[in-house]
Parts: C-alpha cells; structure tokens; sequence
C-alpha cells in the first residue's frame, strides 16, 4: 500500500480522476460507439402539431445510395405499457396515425452512412391531416387538486403540486400593513446540453446492449423491456460519461425505445444520434411558468400571509407538473396558501430542469421578499433575518442542519454588501446596481448501492453503475474511499457507467452524491467489519495479509429510513432536510443601448460537509452561469402560427458564451457536515447554485435603473421599452 | 447621432428563428467522390471519399478518431473544433475534399508521443476547467490557436476569443484561467 494520505481525503480539492481521459478525447460518449455493421438513423418528425398522419411517401428516400430501410409506425410493434417516473413520455410514438406534437417521430430513416440517412430524412414526405394548435394562453388551466389526479391516458399525478394551506391567508392579508401582490412570468427554456442525446443498440440474440446518454441508466432496461415485452435483465446499458444532462436526460425518452426496436426490426446494429433541431421536441424543457405570488407583512416586516399560485404548460396527454410551489418552507409564515395548475397546449411533455422546483419557485418569492425590503426601507439581508424559519414552517419539524445565517453574513462580507452604493452608481455609459437573494433546495434522495474490493497488493476498486455526468462524482468515491479505508485517493480506482455493475441511483436532483458516497463509505465499512473478525489492527492492509484470502469485498446498501424506493425533504428521517444559500450580484446595464453585464457574484452556500472543494466550486460556478442565462438570454418560443419551437438551434437559442461571463465569481461554503441527510455528511449541490440568482440579478437591475422586472429574460429590448415607457 | 441610433440605424441582425423543416428536394445523383490526400495527426492518408462528406463525420466514423464531438452539425458550438495547418476549424463545416494537403491535427494527437499532455491539456485539469467533458476537446484544441495568435493579453481578450467555443456546463472562468495560464507558461 502507498503512504497513507496527508490528513483527510474527503473535502481536498482532488482533481477529477476522468480528466485525462477527457482532455485526450479518450473518454466515450454514446455516438462514440459503432458496432461493426451498425446502420446510421435519423428521425422524420411530425410536421404539424397534431392531427393525423394521412400518408408517408418514402420512395424518393428509399432511393438514395445507402438507404436500407425506412420505418413508419406499421412497421413497428404494439409497445407494452412503460412504467410512470421512469418513461418521461407514456404516450409512445409511432403506435398508430396519431399525432401528438410537432417533431414527435413519425418515420426513422436507416442507412449505412450518415451522409445518405441525413439526406433521406428530408426527402420523406409525410402527409397530415391536421388539427389546429393550442399555443399558450389559449388552453384550460386545470387545478390540481389534493385528490389523485387521472388524466386520460391513465397517469396518476401524485401529491406534485397539490394544494396547501395553513392559517387564513385572506384574513392575514386583508389586516396586513404592506402587501405586495404580482405576477412573474419565466418562459420555457430547453437544456441545451453540447452533447445532443443519443442511444447505440445492438441485439445478440434475446440480449440487447445498449450504450446510451442518459441520467438514470438503472432504469433504461426497465423501460425498453416493458416496451419490447422483454426481460429487463437481458437488457445491458452502458453509460459511462453523459456530455451534459441537467435533467433532461434524467427519464427515458421515446428515442432510447426506438433505436432498441429499429435494431431488433433489421436485426443490425443502430446508432440513433438526435441531430440538434431534433433535440428540441425529442426530450423536454422546462415549461413557461406564470407564477402569481402575494406576500402580507407586518411594519416593521415579518411576513403574515404567503400565497403563491402556480401554472405551466404540460402536453395535451400528459401531465407535467412543474412544482414551484415547492418555496413554502423558506420563510417562517403563519398563513401560507399554494396552488398549481397546468394548461395542456400542444407541445412536447416538459420534463425536470436544473433548477426544477425551488429553482423555478424563488423567481417570484425572492423578488417579492426584495420589493418588500424596498418597499419598508429595510435592508435585504435584514427583512430575510426577521423570517428567518427556526424549524420547517409546513411541518414544524427540526432542521437537520441550517447554517443561512452564517451564508447571509458570510457572502455580505465577500461581496462586501453594507458598503456597496445604495440606489447604484454610474461608471462611464453603465449604470452598476447590486442585489442579493436566498438560495434553497429541499434534499431529494434514493438509495444507493456500491461494492468496495480490497486487494493485497493494496489496490482499493470501486464498482458502482453510475454516470459522469460532470459533477465529480467518480473522484468523490475515490475520496471516500481512500478515507474510509485509510489508503491513498491513487490506490483507488472507481469503476462505473455499466449496468453489470452494482446497481444504484440516478444522478439527478443532486441525489448522486448523497446516495453513492453513502454505499461506498458502507461498503468500505462492511470490509473493515469482515478483516475484524481475523484480526483488531487498525490498518486494512496488514489485516487482510494476516489472513489467507486474496481480497476482501465489501458490499455498501445505503437504505432510506422506512426504505422507501425514494424520498424528499428528509422523509421519515424525523428531520427536514433542505440545502441553504445567499447569492449576490453586481450588473452594469447601459440604459441607451438596454446591454446587460454580469460585473461578479458572489454565491455561499450551506450544503452539508463539502467532499470535493475543487469540484464544489465548479458546480456552483457552473449554476450560476445557468441563472445568468436564465435571467438575461434564454428563452424558447412557439411559432404563434404553428406550435412548432422557433429556433431548433444554437445560433438562435442564446445560452452563455464565455464572453458573457465575468471571472469574478466567488463561490464560499458553511462546511459543516448533514449527520442526518447522508451517511458521509454530503448534501445535494448540483441544483442549489442555480436557484435564487435571477431574483438577485433581477434586483441589481432595479438597483441600477429602477425598473423592476418580472418577466424573464430581461433582454436589451425589454431594458430599452421598459425605461422609454418611463420616459428615460 | 446616439449610440442607440448607431445601432438602429445599422440594423442590428433580427431573431434569426432558421429553418430546419423538412423539404422535398430531388433525389441526388450518386454522390461525387474526389480524392484527397492529407495529414492527421502525422499520419498520411490517401482517400477516396464522397464530395459532401464533413471533416468531422470522417474524422469519427471513418478513422474512428471519435474525441471530435458533434454539438450542433452547423458551426454553433465549437465541439468540434481541430487544428487545420494550424488555424482553429469547426470541422463539421469542412468538407474532407477542402482537405487536400492539409495537416489536421485531432485532440487525439495532440498529446507527445509518449502520452505527455500538451501544456493546455494540463492546464485544463488543473484549473478544473471542464465538467462533462464533451466540449473540451474543441475547447482544448481552441486554447492552443488562441494562444499562438496571440489573443491572450487579458482575461476580457481570451473570453472574446474562445466565445465560439459553448460549454453548456460553464466552466467559462475556469477555462479562461486555463488558457491564461498555458499562454504564459505556468503549466
Ligand atoms: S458540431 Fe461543429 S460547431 Fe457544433
Ligand atoms: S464541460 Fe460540459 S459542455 Fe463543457
């Protein structure tokens, strides 16, 4: 064995154990993978965004040098029903004439290059007979009530987004001394990630590998075996690096099922790479949200009502419910009252994305809480102190661990926040205002599972089936690891991202970190139980040489309490457990041309024991990279005409460019372990960065030209109408 | 004369919502093949190969060299940027036919013959400047031409200059200090 590690492995700033192979090029994504023989698929997406399929005229593909097959849904087989949570979209294409939204497969062209199934794919003509889109605005908004709602297709929509009351919130605010009372609006925005999805399926036999792009490879065999009627266990998924995911790779989409079924229908090897305009109606996005949010408050500002009424656009056959109103434990409150509904338009099913939930949900209740402080004359920081919520307002349970005052006190000092001119300040043609906000995220958590060797000559191996998704996650297992044991991080070597290894957890809503190092500490722990029994010295190593055996294995179960298959906000852990932050920003906005700049941020975050300082950083610098472009760039629109996403590309679709971004980003955290949320004091982080933020910005826009804005993004057009209606 | 009226009056590109639907065109007659002769990472190559075939789609499935990612398939993301006679290319915008007699260097050879990294590989990891890794081959083989055209005097420069390459996981600050920090050595 090498030297035992320099003090402790967890918290270090360890460098990610992929990054060679990521900066060679070495790492394997999905379309990395071609089996000999594998034939290229495009997809022919609807036309139109509903209505029938009349006709589907092939012949002029079917001609083009290469082509070897093109499918249409006679071709393919009846799919079994797919499993809700898992499958985003149960409604499956392809299963008769019906159209169900613009882009959604109605055709899949197979060729032996890709040159000829690009080419094929625009020469399919697909004849429709439509019916008249449903644009936003235009649908019936439909409560979701406590009772279970069932929709058409059958779905059960669960507790997501059902109503909640507490105390008599008309009451509270009708003798309420301030009140403000607004709509904010956020408009659907797409993932956008570089690597665009894409699954390889090769059948040998009943067996079916799959090297896939996914979030949750555990329960892609799951889904394509009810499809195809097959044994989930002769399904192989590997998965090992995901080029982006941010939620919208978290559930199996329809294309993962198409490229396995076009496979076993030519019995060759299929590569399905969805081109990037396909990527917009292939998968999700986070749906347009309009949020009204009332806040009461006393004088000298506590808060004595809360109502928050949410609604977003789901698909006209499935329910999507985007749970904004997930913000009602942030501030203590006596009268809180929430509501969700959803509007069915005709578009794809939106789906889960960084930052789902609270991310969506603190757009209004941030703002609102800083209109409040304006309107009062209090401080920011100060009117968030006098609510501050000692234990859990819905439930009234204890906190796990709450460190937010520490991160409001601590970022107002990195950000310097009582020195900064009040009202802004001009430099040049810009005008700088500043603003800051909470962050929150409630801890969503699944089991975990990992298996841990020891071998003689001290090597330390990891197995667990779980992705790189780019949280760093890899290297925090070699970390626990090497802690756990006492070896060093360069013994370790983590195996991952195959479905023959111990199955666990997806990594998404930031439950990766939580469950997997969990099982791997436990299973380092089961080692250290089992060399007990041969020996009572402390060193792992000496102890297994004391025995015969070649190598020691431990297995690591991380169960939640009660064993539920998953929980949120602690569950029945007796506590409530939720990721605390303070975020702060400084923008330059140069009121004659509407231009917006990101000057620096500072983001502090309380987010249980830190295992990774490198890593940490990056995913919260990465999340508020996210909120810029959330507040300042991104928007997704539906053609008014046609329902049909206006721009399917990354020229039209602003994201951040590194331009946009400023260097001075500081990210500090309250590193003190969660005893409660994880067996190695972790909490979630991959979301948390990114919620809030465009609540702050929003305010250092106000700071800096006194206009408040409630709709996202605040682009320079809406910069220049709103300051010329105020005659600027 | 405003700055604002600059710009009105200049006419500043408006929403550009580009196309992709499907449309009907004739079939194509058999596909062209020229011949080209050329260089990857050192290696020769003289190939026989269909006039529409993008640098990037031989690059992967022909040589198999699969560290050039696709983002985008139209020069908007930079994912797969390599090295032609040096200058920084999307190769999904190249033709392998405007190839002839070029060298091309992939993220696979770009590392010394006996797996050292290249100085901004290093720095790459060093500065954490990455996180799913799929952009970073086009955002390594970017920093290298930036740095030897020499857009590298101030962080504000090297952002300007690496803006074609997106990182959807935005690692941007991290990538600017990895790039600040091979161009003066400090690798
Ligand atoms: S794949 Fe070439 S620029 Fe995006
Ligand atoms: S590291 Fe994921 S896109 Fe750049």
């Amino acid at each position: 064995m090498t030297a035992p590690t320099e003090g402790r492995a967890i918290g270090a700033p360890r460098p990610r154990i992929e990054g060679p192979l990521k900066v060679t090029g070495a790492a394997r994504y999905s379309a990395d993978n071609a089996p000999p023989d594998a034939l290229h698929a495009t997809l022919v997406g609807a036309p139109v965004c509903q209505g029938r399929i009349v006709d589907v005229d092939a012949s002029a593909a079917l001609a083009v040098e290469g082509v070897v097959r093109i499918l249409t849904w006679h071709d393919l087989p009846t799919f079994g029903p797919v499993p809700p949570w898992q499958a985003a979209v149960l409604n499956l294409p392809m299963q008769s004439d019906r159209i169900q939204h613009e882009g959604e497969p109605v055709a899949i062209v197979l060729a032996t290059d890709i040159q000829a199934a690009e080419q094929a794919r625009t020469m399919v003509t697909v004849r429709c007979a439509p019916t008249p889109p449903v644009l936003p605005g235009q649908g019936r908004r439909n409560l979701i009530t406590a009772s279970e709602e069932v929709d058409e297709s059958g779905l059960v929509e669960g507790e997501r987004g059902a109503p909640f009351r507490i105390g008599d919130v008309d009451a509270a605010l009708a003798s309420s001394a301030v009140r403000v009372s607004e709509t904010w609006i956020q408009p659907s925005r797409h993932h956008n990630f570089i690597e665009t999805s894409g699954t390889v399926a090769r059948w040998d036999g009943d067996l079916l590998t799959v090297w896939d792009s996914a979030q949750a490879s555990f329960i892609v065999p799951n889904v394509i075996a009810a499809a195809l009627q097959l044994d989930p266990g002769n399904i192989r998924v590997i998965a090992p690096h995901v080029g982006g995911g941010f939620g919208g790779k978290g559930w199996v989409w329809p294309h993962q099922i198409l490229a396995a079924a076009a496979a076993r229908i030519v019995d060759r090897p299929v590569k399905l790479h969805l081109g990037r305009a396909d990527q917009y109606t292939s998968t999700g996005f986070q749906p347009l949200l309009d949020q009204f949010l009332e806040l009461g408050a006393t004088e000298d500002g506590r808060l004595t009502a809360l109502r928050h009424q949410v609604s977003n656009i789901t698909s006209m056959t499935e329910v999507y419910v985007e749970a904004a109103t997930e913000v009602k434990d942030l501030y203590a409150c006596p009268a809180i009252d929430v509501s969700q509904s959803v509007e069915p338009v005709t578009v794809n099913l939106p789906t889960p994305m960084r930052t789902t939930n609270e991310g969506c949900g603190l757009w209004p209740l941030e703002s609102a809480m800083n209109e409040l402080a304006h309107r009062l004359g209090v401080d920011p920081i100060e009117i968030r102190l006098r609510n501050h919520a000692d234990r859990e307002p819905t439930t009234g349970r204890a906190w796990s661990t709450k460190h937010l005052r520490e991160a409001y006190e601590e970022g107002a000092r990195l950000f310097g926040w009582y020195s900064r001119p009040r009202g802004g300040r001009s430099e040049g043609n810009w005008r700088i205002g500043t603003g800051m906000a909470s962050s929150t995220m409630g801890q969503i958590r699944f089991p975990g599972n990992a298996t841990v060797v020891l071998q003689r000559d001290g090597d330390v191996v990891v197995r667990v089936d779980i992705q790189d998704i780019g949280t760093g996650l890899q290297t925090l297992l070699a970390q626990v690891a090497a802690e756990e044991l006492g070896t060093s991080v360069e013994a370790v070597r983590v195996e991952w991202g195959d479905s023959d290894l111990p199955s666990t957890g997806p990594m998404y809503a930031g439950s990766g970190t939580v469950a997997n190092t969990s099982a791997v500490a436990l299973a380092c722990r089961d080692i250290r139980k089992q060399l007990g029994e041969h020996s009572d010295t402390d060193d792992v190593l000496d102890a297994l040489r004391q025995t015969d055996l070649p190598q020691i294995t431990g297995d690591g179960r991380y169960e939640l309490p009660n064993r539920v298959p998953m929980d949120m906000y602690g569950g029945d852990s007796g506590y409530a457990i939720r990721s605390f932050g303070a975020v702060f920003a400084e923008v330059a906005v140069d009121p004659e041309l509407g231009i917006m700049r990101m000057r620096r941020m500072v983001g502090v975050y309380d987010c249980g024991r830190v295992m990774n300082a490198r890593t940490a950083r990056s995913q919260m610098i990465g999340s508020l990279v996210w909120a810029w472009g959330k507040s300042a760039l991104e928007r997704s629109e539906l053609d008014p005409t046609t329902a049909r996403w206006m721009s399917k590309n990354l020229s039209s679709v602003h994201i951040p460019v590194n331009a946009d971004i400023s260097d001075l980003i500081t990210i500090a955290f309250i590193d003190e372990p969660d005893p409660y949320a994880s067996v190695t004091g972790a909490r979630a982080m991959g979301e948390i960065g990114a919620t809030g933020a465009d609540a702050a910005i929003a305010e250092a826009v106000f700071d800096a030209i006194g206009v408040r804005f409630r709709e996202l993004p605040i682009t320079p057009k809406r910069i220049l109408d709103a300051l010329a209606e105020m005659g600027r | 004369m405003t700055r604002s009226q600059i710009l009105n009056d200049g006419g500043v590109a408006p929403d550009d919502p580009a196309g992709d639907t499907p449309t009907n065109q004739e079939p194509l007659a058999p596909a062209l093949a020229v011949n080209v002769r050329l260089h990857v990472n050192g290696a020769q190559h003289a190939v026989h190969v269909s006039a529409r075939v993008t640098l990037l789609d031989w690059l992967r499935d022909d040589l198999r060299l699969t560290g050039t990612k696709k983002g985008c398939n139209e020069g908007a993301c930079g994912a797969c940027t390599v090295l032609v006679n040096g200058r920084r290319m999307n190769s999904c915008l190249m033709l392998v036919a405007q190839c002839d007699g070029s060298e091309v260097t992939t993220i696979e050879g770009l590392a010394g013959p006996d797996g050292h990294l290249h100085p901004v590989q290093q720095a790459f990891i060093d500065c954490d400047a990455f996180q799913c890794g799929y952009c970073t081959p086009g955002q390594v083989l970017s920093a290298v031409a930036c740095i030897q055209e020499g857009h590298t005097r101030s962080p504000e420069e090297v952002r300007e200059w690496m803006s074609g390459n997106l990182c959807r996981c935005s690692a941007y600050p991290q990538i600017t200090s990895a790039v600040l920090a091979a161009a003066e050595g400090k690798v």
